[in-house]
């Protein structure tokens, strides 16, 4: 008798084991802190999925991982590494968030005023490295590590200067509750959690970009002049057009990230921090291989991590750079997907190989 | 004016040390043909494993402490890197994305075990290196008050290092075959040069300057770990570009952005500097690697093979 299992993608099995190994080592790290990784995972987990509140909760976290996410693997498509999602992030949420600490509207028009402030200050920090590249042929690695330093900056100088916060020096004022994301149905539908409007115009994103990339002539000159730059040029592409445009979209997805993230899931802006989102973004993409609905769900998975190890650190010793400590473990398991493959491989022709064998025992 | 470059002068000077050595860290490594983007994690790990040598060791050993946690963090510095080299030249990996995962592991990674030690995440060192003046050349007019007034023994190492380094990557066989590999390594490996063994070389020394870069900041001018390094990695990264990949070239950059960044950083105190904007200042570093960038396009100096992997079947 033949069991026929239906056929999962290698990318997913990939991912799937980098998560393993992650959580593996995750698992180590406790034990070398003496603690039960067992107990660690448990509440892990179950801080991030217990009741509808924790749901709603590791759903906001995820929000901006989906943005960032799909920002990273954008530009990955195109050949482009964006190492630079925090500064665009940090770009859109300081637009966003000068927006509505000084303009006064409806709450409709001001959270659209906002959507585009957010957009063109992530865009604006994203055409800069795709220009230099196609311009200069500046690597975009290098150009778009500049960029995040240079938000960093900006943001320090900025927000002390003009929009210092009540008690501290290192935030901004609070955004006024017709400036947040946050709506009461979406608050009331989870129990009081931080969940927000970004995450409907996070999934509304990824089916626009899972469109473009897939449907329309613009996405298959995008990923041509990742496939191969010169044949894309051969075929009367204007890759360097196509450059600046991957970059500059790529940064606006962040930049709607830092819209998510400083209005809707935090009420302000803090000075002195690169968001780690940024990076996080990096490990989203590649657990997905790049595909937006992956990164759909890779971004959740980050977010229930990141929600879960609050609770985590509540109910035992362990600290909760465990989180951080797991998806960055993750991005080099990823990065280091080769050695999976080559398991993967050996497994295949292993089970391959059984087979035959039994095969030839039933025949002989 | 004087007064006030005087005053600063040994700031700048102790700020841009670590970010030489670390720049210098990069230089190795990216000429042997390896991009390493992870030299803020392997800045962190060095203060890291440095703070918690001195902390441990200090009631027992007094200053020699000190020493010991800078030599810890070279060496912390050193084997974390392995991470970077293992998948770089191993296992061809994106060295982009590696390098990254460094950056990410070390930053929480640290923080963690920092917590499970001493609960709050920051570890305290009783006591860095003390200044001192040094002998004779102090004494000097002009020169002596700028450049050997309250110096840190770490300072004179770190030259020294880099004299030491650029010796070694311009006028010895080791040094020729470095650069080779970083140029054309399918040439070094026809004659004959093990390629891999090389770049694990200049990895591991990465690593190690890295470690020591972060260490000196523990023991000179922050006392205290918490988990960053301020950026101070990526810092040296455009120190590294400006300065064209070479060790003279990093020497002057890393001076010029340790000079503007001290400038920022004291004015505030001194209402003489307060009329430039800090932000001006902070982001001088990263606007003019940029525009170097753009000024270099045509006529770069960079490693030709730095961030492909070697695949010995392409040739």
């Amino acid at each position: 008798m033949k069991l026929k299992f239906p056929k999962i993608p290698r990318s997913i099995w990939v991912a799937l084991i980098a998560m393993f190994l992650g959580l593996i080592a995750g698992a180590i790290f406790m034990l070398c802190t003496g603690s039960n990784p067992f107990a660690g995972y448990y509440y892990l987990f179950r801080g991030g999925l217990m009741n509808i509140e924790r749901i709603g909760n590791s759903l906001a976290t995820a929000t901006p991982l989906i943005l960032t996410g799909l920002s990273v693997a954008f530009a990955f498509k195109t050949g482009l590494f964006n190492i630079g999602a925090s500064g665009q992030l940090l770009a859109g949420g300081l637009s966003a968030t000068v927006v509505a600490l000084t303009v006064v509207l409806p709450k409709p028009l001001l959270l659209l005023l906002m959507f585009l402030a957010a957009i063109v200050g992530g865009a604006l920090w994203g055409f800069i490295p795709g220009l230099l590249k196609a311009l200069f042929n500046v690597h975009e690695v290098v150009a778009t590590i500049m960029m995040n330093w240079l938000a960093y900056w900006v943001v320090y100088y900025t927000i002390p200067r003009y929009f210092k916060g009540k008690f501290l020096e290192t935030e901004s004022r609070k955004i006024p509750d017709i400036a947040s994301l946050r709506v009461p149905w979406l608050t009331e539908m989870f129990d009081g959690s931080y969940v927000n409007l970004g995450l409907i115009i996070a999934i509304i994103v990824v089916l626009i970009i899972g469109i473009i990339l897939k449907k329309t002539v613009l996405g298959y000159e995008l990923k041509a002049a990742g496939f191969n730059r010169f044949a894309a040029e051969y075929g009367g592409m204007k890759v360097n057009r196509n450059i600046v445009l991957s970059m500059t979209i790529a940064g606006a997805l962040a930049g709607i990230g830092g819209l998510t993230l400083y209005t809707g899931y935090a009420v302000n802006i803090q000075i002195g921090v690169l968001p780690n989102q940024g990076f996080d973004g990096i490990a989203v993409s590649l657990l997905a291989a790049n595909s937006p609905l992956g990164v759909f769900f890779s971004a959740l998975f980050f977010g229930i991590l990141h929600s879960g190890k609050g609770f985590m650190n509540a109910m035992t010793e362990i600290p909760p750079q465990i989180g951080d400590t797991i998806i960055a473990t993750i991005i080099y398991f990823a990065a280091t997907s080769v050695l999976i493959e080559r398991f993967l491989d050996r497994a295949g022709k292993a089970l391959a190989n059984r087979k035959l064998e039994r095969s030839s025992k039933e025949a002989g | 004016m004087w007064d006030i470059i005087v005053f600063i002068f040994p700031y700048a000077i102790t700020y841009t040390i670590p970010l030489l050595i670390t720049s210098l860290g990069g230089l190795v490594c990216e000429r042997s043909g390896v991009v390493n983007i992870g030299l803020e994690g392997l800045m962190i790990i060095g203060s890291f494993a440095s703070a918690l040598t001195v902390s441990k060791l200090y009631p027992s050993m007094g200053d020699a402490a000190v020493w010991m946690g800078v030599l810890a963090g070279m060496i912390a510095g050193a084997l974390f890197s392995l991470l970077h080299a293992f998948a770089s030249i191993n296992l061809n990996a994106n060295q982009v994305i590696s390098g990254t995962a460094i950056n990410m592991i070390a930053g929480a990674l640290t923080v963690y075990f920092a917590r499970y030690i001493t609960g709050s995440g920051n570890i305290n060192i009783i006591s860095g290196l003390r200044r001192f003046n040094m002998p004779v050349l102090s004494k000097i007019p002009v020169i002596g008050n700028l450049f050997f007034t309250q110096t840190y023994m770490t300072t004179w190492l770190v030259l020294l290092i880099l004299l030491g380094s650029w010796y070694l990557i311009y006028k010895t066989p080791f040094g020729l075959r470095l650069r080779a590999c970083g140029e054309h390594p399918h040439a070094a490996d026809a004659a004959g040069v093990n390629v891999r063994l090389i770049r694990y070389v200049a990895v591991l020394m990465s690593g190690a300057f890295a470690g020591l870069g972060g260490a000196i900041i523990l023991v000179t001018y922050s006392g205290e770990f918490n988990g960053s390094v301020a950026g101070l990695g990526f810092l040296a990264l455009a120190a590294l570009i400006f300065g064209q990949w070479k060790p003279l070239g990093i020497l002057g950059a890393t001076f010029f952005f340790g000079f503007a960044s001290t400038l920022a950083n004291v004015s505030q105190v001194v209402p003489a500097l307060s009329t430039i904007p800090g932000l001006i200042l902070k982001a001088f570093p990263y606007v003019v690697t940029l525009l170097a960038l753009i000024a270099f396009s045509k006529s770069s100096q960079a490693p030709r093979a730095s961030g492909e992997p070697f695949d010995q079947g392409s040739r």
